[in-house]
């Protein structure tokens, strides 16, 4: 969008965007409309974090979902106030294991730098860390024992800082910033390949380690009623304050509804700035010495190492990133939803459909991130009744109560990874450069 | 005799399964690894290609069973197997003809070949779970047990006892059979010799008037094979789910990057690997132990490393490991 030349195309596809949002306002629901706008903002920010790997850089990144729940973790961590019993039962107990783990790990690294190679390092690193692993875990277990014992139906975990929950955000953002050096220093700097097997092994441990660790972020049974962030108020609330109600009342809508939408405009107000925000750095990034430096190593890594560019310490920085951005997208939406369920967590919804926003889009252009986030979201939203119509109309001439008729009924769930393949490989094959291509 | 007691039960719990495993992971890495020699890049539609094989072989043993056909005492879907592979093999070679070729054409960067091949994983992943469902599902048949835990009790008057299940045999069998039939058609065929030649060196290959579209065909045909084969053994073993098959491919990828990507041998070696460490790190402990200690020793707690919740992470811990410190993994692979 620079300067004098106007890009008529690219402001009638977003246009076009925001009028499919105010067509489900008007013919749909304001509510669904406005849920369908949050999410596209939380989904447009993903986006530009893995534009900001892939784009920028060529770094694939089959993890999306595991930075995307640390961010959830990360608003457990900061906003819920700390379980004081659970703290006394062993809190400090699970602290000190975990303490004692890294010491051990930094302790095993460094004798693996200062001993010189042979027999005895690997004798003394073996026992360091076998040793480490039994004295670590008599540590933890009776402290998780302990703390999971506390009340389990209510908290059973260690509870959070209590701290205002917009802090999750960026919060998220250190979690998802921190799991990204640990993935970018074993994988980057080798093949291509190696960084998408590493990202989709740990995107499925993260996930693994919420379901089973109840102690930190209580694991399936979730955790329910997060806070909200300062300006936004509860509905509950608002259908009590006689103000609220009497302004409902002159725009003649119906209490309950305009809490909700109310409620959801101020969500987005804050998504926006976040965005706005992001989307502004970003630009100022990517037109800089560092952005253009970034795009001649993945143009041609063979020669931008020749003019002395360390391409693996480069394509770690990008990759933090990118990964922080996806992480603090993570918190915004575990926010928006007001609870977090680990189990809700799948690759498809997760990673993939993150992936196909950013190539249908544009990869390598924010803007083309910003727009794949909304209507890949917004098809995303509104195709799952198309399908079920669709079934319902293929299978309207068989008899009813026929096994292939209910089989069919019922499969029209799965037409979404279908779909989702299908638009992904007719995307790269046919429009690689996507909506909005790099300039 | 708690010696004997300790052997048997750990056999029982932790050889036997980790063998079998092993096979399985074995042959899912060497399709990998197949892939990646010939065609350059990590296939992710992998668990999924086994998904599908492995699909097509139950519907074809419902069949089967239907009309009254059985194999006696073996599972009937070693009857259906070679419909499966005939199937999966069909639908590997329509997707190269409609994926993979233009790629090749235009000599697209692996990660472009990478990215592919996550959008076939979907399709394929909706495919199955379109005509079969997302439910676990169960077809195997026939005898249940080589030797059950009850006979080898009073036949040994052991405490433990030590149960053989058939689908284990059939796979450590089959894949010892797969194993040296795919050995001998890559050192002994003309073919085979060609399909070395392209992995080794691609421009050497074709200068020398190997023709690499028929190279390519045939990878994907005894890719089909064996990801088939690998898919139904996994599903006679343990159940059959179309998400599990999803969740394969962290440890099929890690047992082939730890033998090193490209090298067959490598494949079977690392399946192993990941397979023993991942069932002996998650094994509960307290029995064998128990009969090894002395009582006043004895463990209080299950002494189990790590809970199985976590298999995953052993071999993404093992994978960490070959990266940092072996990238080319153990058996000397092709990828950097």
């Amino acid at each position: 969008m620079s300067g004098v030349k106007i890009n008529w195309k690219n402001i009638g596809l977003f246009a076009i965007v925001g009028l499919l949002i105010l067509w489900t306002g008007m013919f749909q629901s304001w509510n669904v409309a406005l849920a369908i706008l949050n999410m596209g903002l939380i989904s447009a920010i993903m986006a530009l974090g893995v534009n900001m790997q892939w784009g920028y850089a060529g770094l694939f990144n089959v993890g999306v979902m595991g930075f995307v729940a640390l961010g959830g973790l990360a608003v457990v961590i900061t906003s819920e106030a700390p379980v004081a019993e659970a703290w006394s039962a062993g809190g400090l107990r699970v602290i000190l294991g975990l303490v004692f783990a890294a010491a051990v790990l930094i302790g095993a690294v460094f004798t693996y730098r200062r001993m010189r190679p042979g027999r005895s390092r690997a004798l003394t690193l073996t026992a360091m860390l076998v040793v480490g692993f039994f004295v670590y875990r008599w540590i933890f277990d009776a402290g998780v024992d302990a703390v999971e014992a506390v009340n389990p139906a209510a908290t059973g975990f260690l509870g959070g800082m209590g701290l205002p929950v917009i802090l999750a955000w960026p919060v998220g953002g250190l979690l998802a910033a921190g799991a990204a050096w640990a993935i970018g220093k074993t994988a980057l700097g080798l093949r291509s390949d190696y960084l998408a097997i590493a990202t989709l092994g740990i995107s499925e441990i993260v996930i693994a380690v919420l379901k089973n660790e109840d102690w930190l972020a209580r694991g399936v049974k979730n955790v329910n009623g997060l806070d909200r962030p300062w300006p936004v108020p509860y509905e509950v609330d608002l259908q009590q304050s006689a103000g609220f109600l009497s302004w409902a009342q002159s725009w003649g809508m119906d209490p309950v509804t305009a809490s909700a939408i109310l409620v959801k405009l101020i969500y987005a107000g804050l998504f926006i700035i976040v965005l706005a925000i992001l989307m502004w750095m970003s630009q100022t990034a990517l037109k800089s010495p560092w952005g253009r430096m970034m795009r001649a190593i993945r143009d041609n890594e063979t020669a931008a190492e020749a003019m002395g560019k360390d391409v693996t310490r480069r394509h770690l920085q990008v990759f933090i990133l990118g990964s922080a951005v996806v992480g603090m997208a993570g918190a915004m939406m575990t926010t928006l939803d007001g609870l977090l369920t680990p189990s809700s967590y799948q690759p498809l919804r997760y990673t993939f459909l993150i992936w196909v926003m950013v190539i249908v889009g544009g990869s390598g252009n924010n803007w083309g991130s910003i727009l794949g986030g909304f209507l890949i979201w917004f098809l995303w939203v509104q195709v799952e009744p198309l399908g079920h119509g669709l079934m319902q109309l293929i299978t309207a001439g068989m008899a009813d109560g026929s096994a292939l008729k209910a089989h069919l009924l019922a499969s029209a769930a799965h037409m979404r990874l279908l779909t989702m393949g299908v638009v992904l490989l007719l995307v790269l094959r046919f429009s690689p450069r996507g909506l909005i291509p790099e300039k | 005799m708690d010696f004997l007691n300790a052997i048997v039960a750990l056999s029982n719990f932790v050889l036997i399964p980790a063998v079998a495993y092993g096979s399985q992971l074995a042959l899912g890495a060497l399709g990998v690894t197949l892939i990646y020699g010939i065609l350059r890049f990590s296939n992710f539609a992998h668990g999924d290609t086994m998904a599908f094989g492995a699909m097509v072989t139950i519907l074809f043993t419902w069949w089967f069973q239907s009309m009254g056909l059985h194999l006696g005492p073996l599972p009937t879907a070693l009857l259906a197997l070679p419909f499966g592979i005939l199937a999966t093999a069909a639908m590997m070679l329509a997707t190269d003809r409609v994926v993979y070729r233009f790629y090749r054409r235009v000599k697209a960067k692996p990660i472009v070949f990478v990215m592919a091949s996550i959008g076939v994983m979907f399709i394929m992943n909706g495919v199955v779970r379109f005509i079969i469902g997302p439910e676990e599902q169960s077809f195997a048949d026939g005898e249940r047990f080589i030797i059950s835990a009850r006979d080898f009790r009073d036949w040994s008057g052991l405490d433990e006892g030590l149960a053989f299940r058939t689908s284990q045999g059939i796979t450590i069998v089959t894949a010892v059979i797969v194993v040296a039939a795919l050995f001998w058609f890559l050192n002994n065929t003309r073919t085979g010799k060609s399909m070395r030649a392209f992995s080794d060196n691609e421009d050497l290959a074709l200068l020398s008037g190997i023709n690499p579209e028929r190279v390519v065909m045939i990878t994907w045909l005894i890719v089909a094979a064996l990801a088939t084969i690998a898919g139904v053994l996994y599903g006679l073993d343990k159940s059959f789910k179309p998400f599990t098959y999803f969740q394969l491919l962290l440890p099929i990828f890690a047992s082939a990057i730890v033998g090193g990507l490209g090298n067959p041998l490598g494949a079977i070696a690392g399946g192993f690997v990941i397979a023993f460490s991942e069932v002996t790190v998650t094994y509960a402990w307290k029995k064998v132990l128990g009969y090894l200690m002395p009582e006043s020793l004895e463990p209080s707690g299950l002494v189990q490393l790590v809970s199985t919740d976590y298999k995953f992470a052993v071999s993404f811990a093992i994978l960490v490991v070959v990266l940092l410190f072996k990238p080319t993994g153990l058996f000397k692979g092709k990828a950097v």
